[in-house]
């Protein structure tokens, strides 16, 4: 049996399992999104936080990602379900890129520009989403881009708890010693990773190019 | 027109972690006229604008503009009230010319119509033509950047303009009509308007009264007819530094 004949015949189960792997990488990025950029944004202003937040995000992409999920194991109503424990986990590694990249990104608006917003009378608000954010947008995209490659790339292991996703046919592939198998899980999710690569990179050089527009 | 001082440094110092910036500083300058403040990088010209702007507020003394100390302005409203002119013109290069201009009408929540036409008048004003409105800096000359940063200081007519070495990055030509259509500008307009320079040329050409720094402290303050006749070391130096073209090999 060859590998587009078992992609046939079993294309119902594959396509159940790229969605399953696309909400699982999905949600996590979006619930990563949500705690990192705003994150990103209070470390500029409070520069003390820096170093501990980069810190601890830093710390967390450390732990190998199966005993991340076993960490997780005994939390409370997150353990209850693997699906949640898979998003949680894929949200803290894909923490770091958005927390950082914000951070940067922020930071690496040119000062002159700032000051001149701040000394026309700009509140700190105004400066924030009318000149800072727009300008780093380029920047944090390229975070968010990284993040949603590693979270699908890494959602293959949730399979490993029973969170489901196309890293069931890798693994269950690995347990027959049957390639065709195996590659029913990697292939689309290559092409998933491959496929939001190249969209985000898309956006990334079109709001990149607000910058440039110096 | 009152006979208050627009702007005007009460013995002002300022220090930075201890290190003193400006050392007892007076200056006022009136509706109408345009100080310049003449000196060196790191002479406090820059942070003497910054505390008019409160950006900075004085360690000692006060700094009164309109005649309310600065540490009792709301900083926003303050800022709003001063026009602020920055070398290659400081645009948000993310907006438009047009978006660039209407920056303080809008966020005074404007009517549209009003900026719309406003924008019209300053492009007029400043010398731009209007098919400009919808381009981006990057795609301005330099000197276009610099007449659309004039523009957008004067956009919501502030009584008071500070421009920092605002002409310092253009080429000698531009430079030279920046500075004669800012001189006319301000012959109609009678804003109080401070000018950083360390180009004693362009002092000479731009000022009623020039104020010459030097390591905080102002050294010398006199109309700018005078400036030339000090007799103060720095204010000759300057002059012997600026006088005629060198001779030719």
């Amino acid at each position: 049996m060859d590998f587009w004949h078992f992609m046939l015949t079993n294309r119902q189960q594959v396509l159940d399992l790229t969605l399953e792997h696309i909400t699982l990488a999905g949600v996590a990025t979006l619930l990563a999104a949500i705690v990192g950029i705003p994150l990103g944004i209070l470390i500029t202003r409070v520069p003390q936080l820096s170093k501990l937040v980069l810190g601890g995000a830093n710390v967390i992409q450390t732990i190998p990602s199966l005993a991340l999920f076993g960490f997780l194991l005994p939390a409370p109503w997150i353990g209850e379900r693997a699906g949640r424990l898979a998003i949680l986990a894929l949200a803290l590694y894909a923490l770091l890129p958005l927390i950082r990249n914000t951070y940067a990104g922020i930071r690496s608006v040119d000062p002159a520009v700032v000051e001149a917003g701040r000394a026309m009378g700009l509140t700190d608000r105004q400066l924030l989403f009318q000149v800072e954010l727009p300008l780093a947008s380029g920047v944090i995209v390229a975070g968010l881009r990284i993040a949603t490659v590693v979270s699908i790339g890494l959602a293959t292991i949730a399979a490993a708890i029973g969170a489901g996703g196309l890293g069931e046919f890798i693994f269950r592939g690995l347990a027959m010693v049957n390639n065709q198998v195996i590659l029913a899980g990697a292939v689309p999710a290559a092409l998933l990773a491959l496929a939001a690569d190249l969209l985000l990179g898309w956006l990334e050089r079109r709001l990149g190019s607000l910058r440039v527009r110096t | 027109m009152t006979h208050e001082a627009a702007i005007e440094f009460d013995r002002v110092s300022f220090r930075l972690n201890g290190r003193p910036l400006l050392q007892d500083l007076d200056l006022s300058v009136m509706q109408g006229e345009t100080l310049v403040l003449l000196g060196r990088s790191g002479s406090g010209k820059t942070t003497t604008l910054r505390l008019i702007n409160r950006l900075l507020l004085p360690t000692e003394g006060e700094v009164r503009v309109q005649g309310v100390p600065t540490t009792q302005w709301d900083p926003i409203r303050l800022r709003r009230s001063i026009g602020y002119v920055i070398q290659d013109g400081g645009l948000f290069p993310h907006f438009t010319v047009e978006r660039n201009i209407a920056l303080v009408p809008r966020i005074e929540n404007w009517p549209p119509e009003r900026v719309r036409i406003r924008v019209r008048e300053l492009l007029d004003t400043v010398g731009l033509n209007e098919q400009l409105a919808s381009r981006y800096p990057a795609e301005l000359s330099g000197g276009q950047r610099q007449r659309v940063g004039v523009a957008r200081a004067l956009a919501a007519d502030p009584p008071i303009l500070i421009l920092d070495e605002a002409f310092g990055a253009l080429d000698p030509i531009t430079r030279s009509e920046m500075q004669k259509e800012f001189r006319a500008l301000q012959q109609r307009m009678q804003k109080a308007v401070i000018f950083v320079t360390h180009d004693l040329r362009e002092a000479l050409l731009m000022a009623d009264r020039i104020a010459l720094l030097e390591d905080g402290r102002k050294i010398v303050d006199l109309p700018a007819a005078e400036f030339v006749h000090s007799q103060h070391p720095l204010a000759r130096a300057y002059v012997e530094a600026f006088s005629g073209l060198p001779d030719p090999r």
